[in-house]
């Protein structure tokens, strides 16, 4: 019957849409565990970094003061072999975890970024290689502000 | 709304090509008030993927601890003139940008 | 490294002097690492398309525009401005010739095109992109606004004696906050502009990116915001006030490199 083969057809027409949407989903994956721990100790759990071993192979390259907490450059690189991760926590802000970035064949293990700093603060960053974890960390002090340029 | 502009440039380093990508977005942390005192939502960018020549080689989960107006700066092993870049985000509302170049 | 900048940091207390330098010497790598990495190149980018795009009535770009080194010429522009115009019979800085060009070229009316001049951080105005776009051509170059024409020496004058001048419900002058070395509001300088040696620094940095508010900030806008500032009415965008003033920061600072848009605080 006409009317029963279109309404299978559009059954199975948002079966399929339902199906496609969690593959977006699974594409654009976000650690909201780690994302949302409220202090590093539970950020740096939360990416499997509680254990990081401190490695002077690990750059980073930030101001020691900071005029303004809204932006931070920060620029890490690790020259540790076989890096494929770089993740960046803040330690006294609210949410500490900044981000994870994964490096895959093709691209190095390097990245230059601006950060929000609440106030004067460790930045500690954690690098994966060889299934191991390596850590180095910075203190950037953030200055109180005045009337602007 | 539509996402602001979104621009990169690709260049031709020693050994490395130099990709530094520029973002509008307002990388809003739930914590800010507006002029009516009302907070602000949560709004920032969450997912941040880098292609080259159609290959995933940078895959970036960030948080709104990350400035408004992004700015990033990679490096891609070797690479050559002509090599297309391509760069998008998704946000925590859903909403997308990309921007494309060629190596210069 | 660490232990020492502790180290420097207590002697502050008995050596402010020592605090002040160090302290100093660390907010210039912090200016020069977001100089490297700044938001404001996105507004270079996107002025520059701006530029090229045609809009108003007669639906041309901007890419015919005098701004004093001939029709479409930007490179080296900027860092002659402040000049007169023979067109227009009048000084103009970057924003009153961008709205010249975009009211004579493109033929939009004046209403239309400075319906908004300055911008939000979520929407820049267009003045904001352009100006980006234009001063970022003349990186490097000299700065010399035009200083033979009579109504150039006027507009010089016409400035100092703004600058000088005490008004308004607080009695305040640019002096009253720009008058004296050494002077400054909580952790920002106030450089005493009507002396070269600072007012060269200050107009080689503008327009700017302004971190605290993620806004593009133009020198007309500056210009207005000191005016709210000192309780003043608000000056008319490019205004022969606003333009004086301008100039005879400009011409003030003369000779200084221009450094390409700034960053701020």
């Amino acid at each position: 019957m006409p009317a029963m083969n279109s309404l299978r057809r559009s059954l199975l027409g948002a079966l399929l849409a339902a199906l496609c949407k969690p593959l977006a989903a699974l594409a654009a994956a976000w650690n909201k565990e780690a994302f949302g721990a409220k202090s590093a100790a539970e950020a740096l759990k939360g990416i499997g970094a509680a254990g990081a071993v401190p490695s002077a192979e690990l750059l980073i390259d930030a101001p020691q003061i900071a005029e303004n907490g809204a932006v931070v450059p920060v620029e890490i690189t690790s020259n540790i072999a076989g890096t494929t991760s770089i993740a960046v926590v803040i330690e006294k802000n609210p949410f500490p975890l900044a981000g994870v970035f994964e490096f895959k064949d093709g691209a190095l293990p390097f990245v230059r970024l601006n950060l929000k700093i609440g106030e004067s603060s460790d930045v500690r960053v954690i690098a994966e290689a060889g299934g191991r974890r390596y850590s180095a960390s910075q203190e950037i002090k953030v200055t109180i502000g005045g009337c602007g340029g | 709304m539509a996402a602001g502009p979104m621009r990169m440039r690709a260049t031709l380093a020693a050994g490395y090509t130099d990709v530094r990508v520029l973002m509008t977005h307002p990388m809003e942390t739930g914590q800010r008030k507006d002029s009516d005192g009302k907070l602000v939502p949560l709004h920032f960018i969450q997912n941040l993927t880098v292609r080259v020549n159609g290959r995933t080689v940078v895959e970036g989960q960030i948080s709104q601890a990350i400035s408004r107006n992004p700015v990033f700066s990679f490096r891609l092993r070797g690479g050559a003139k002509g090599d297309r870049i391509e760069v998008s985000w998704l946000d925590n509302n859903g909403e997308t940008n990309q921007t494309e170049a060629a190596v210069a | 490294m660490r232990a020492g900048l502790a180290a420097l940091l207590a002697l502050c207390f008995f050596i402010p002097r020592v605090c002040a330098q160090e302290g100093s010497q660390e907010i210039q790598r912090y200016r020069q690492m977001v100089a490297e990495g700044s938001p404001a190149e996105l507004f270079e980018l996107e002025g520059e398309a701006l530029w090229k795009k045609r809009q108003g009535p007669k639906q041309v770009s901007l890419d015919k525009c005098d701004l004093g080194l001939g029709p479409g010429v930007v490179k080296g522009a900027y860092a002659r401005l402040p000049r007169y115009f023979k067109d227009a019979d009048r000084v103009m800085d970057l924003e009153t010739r961008l709205l010249h060009c975009m009211t004579t070229l493109q033929g939009r009316t004046r209403e239309v095109a400075a319906a908004r001049v300055f911008g939000s951080a979520d929407n820049p105005s267009e003045f904001e992109y352009l100006s980006a776009y234009v001063a970022a051509q003349s990186l490097g170059a000299h700065i010399s606004p035009g200083m033979a024409h009579p109504k150039e020496k006027e507009a010089y004058e016409f400035g100092h004696t703004l600058y000088f001048r005490r008004a308004g419900p607080w009695d305040f002058a640019c002096t009253s906050c720009h008058g004296e070395e050494g002077k400054r509001i909580r952790m920002q300088d106030l450089p005493a502009l009507a002396q070269p040696k600072y007012a060269g620094p200050a107009i080689a940095t503008w327009p700017a990116y302004r971190v605290s508010t993620s806004q593009f900030i133009t020198l007309q806008w500056r210009i207005n915001d000191c005016y709210r500032q000192m309780r003043m009415p608000e000056p008319d965008f490019g205004s022969a006030a606003t333009v004086a003033l301008i100039h005879f920061l400009t011409v003030t600072g003369k000779g200084e490199v221009y450094r390409g848009p700034g960053n701020k605080r």
